[in-house]
């Protein structure tokens, strides 16, 4: 068992495998919930998804672009939840109920 | 040893993952948001990324979660949700199938393709005793000499994100007279 442990590694295959499961269930996450707040932490785990195979291919490939790529995405990802949370709290200004369904004013 | 971190590693991704979509009390699913970070973040020592290990546990399960639990406490909405009820018909397994999919052909793109990469680089500075601080170091020059201008235009957008929420978010006293 410890001979096999010391055997296998894990390749960055491994990790751009899991930031694809990564990125299904965030995907899955913001089609199904109704809350936008849930729905905005699902974004997240796919940004998350997405920065986790940078940093794996960045390591594989051996550049470092990936990780500065990484870090622009974080400070993008941080601006995106302070516009996305004022909307939010704004929209609950003039209602009572947090649910997507009910945010249908721009509907033609 | 890097076999273990890494299971470990993807048990907490994933199973904070699974809590962010499947609890139904906000406040929990922000606490599953913060175990995924989390192993994010150990992924990243994984990789040598230090630097950006420290940001995602500074930023990501500092600030922006507890941006996230700010509002839920704020709008009072940190009861659990129903559920049970589904409004749309066939929605959730029409979503897992989409999801599914989605995650079935990145894989198959990715092996199918890991051959081919090689490293193709100059390399990426291993953080070690003799060198605390190689991957910072790295990592700023690139940031301040190749990409100083997309530096400087990520500050005028953090800026105007800013702005924008406090103009978004005041309370307008003069509502309806076009003022």
């Amino acid at each position: 068992m410890s001979a096999m442990l010391s055997v296998v590694q894990p390749t960055s295959t491994w990790y751009l495998v899991l930031s694809a499961v990564l990125f299904g269930i965030g995907t899955i996450g913001v089609m199904v919930r109704r809350n936008p707040l849930i729905m905005f932490m699902c974004i997240e785990l796919m940004l998350n998804a997405v920065n986790l195979s940078f940093v794996a291919l960045s390591s594989q490939i051996a550049n470092i672009d990936g990780q500065v790529a990484v870090f622009f995405v974080l400070v993008v990802a941080a601006a995106e939840v302070v516009v996305g949370l004022g909307i939010i709290v704004s929209i609950m200004r003039r209602r009572t109920t947090l649910t997507v369904d009910d945010m249908s004013g721009l509907k033609g | 040893m890097e076999l273990f971190v890494f299971v470990v590693a993807a048990a907490m991704v994933l199973a904070g993952a699974l809590g962010v979509v499947t609890r139904s009390n906000p406040v929990h699913a922000a606490m599953s948001l913060v175990l995924t970070l989390f192993g994010i973040a150990v992924m990243f020592v994984a990789h040598n990324a230090h630097f950006l290990a420290a940001v995602q546990v500074i930023v990501y399960a500092g600030a922006i979660v507890v941006l996230f639990l700010f509002v839920i406490m704020l709008l009072g909405v940190d009861k659990a949700e129903d559920l049970s009820v589904e409004p749309i018909t066939n929605q959730r397994p029409l979503a897992a199938i989409i999801g599914v999919g989605i995650s079935a052909i990145v894989i198959a793109a990715i092996v199918s393709s890991r051959a081919g990469l090689g490293a193709a680089g100059e390399g990426v500075n291993e953080t070690t005793v003799d060198s605390p601080d190689a991957n910072i170091r790295q990592l700023a020059r690139v940031i301040f000499s190749d990409n100083v201008f997309a530096f400087e235009i990520t500050s005028v957008l953090l800026l105007v994100a800013v702005v924008g929420t406090v103009v978004m978010a005041r309370k307008t006293k003069s509502v309806g007279t076009g003022k």
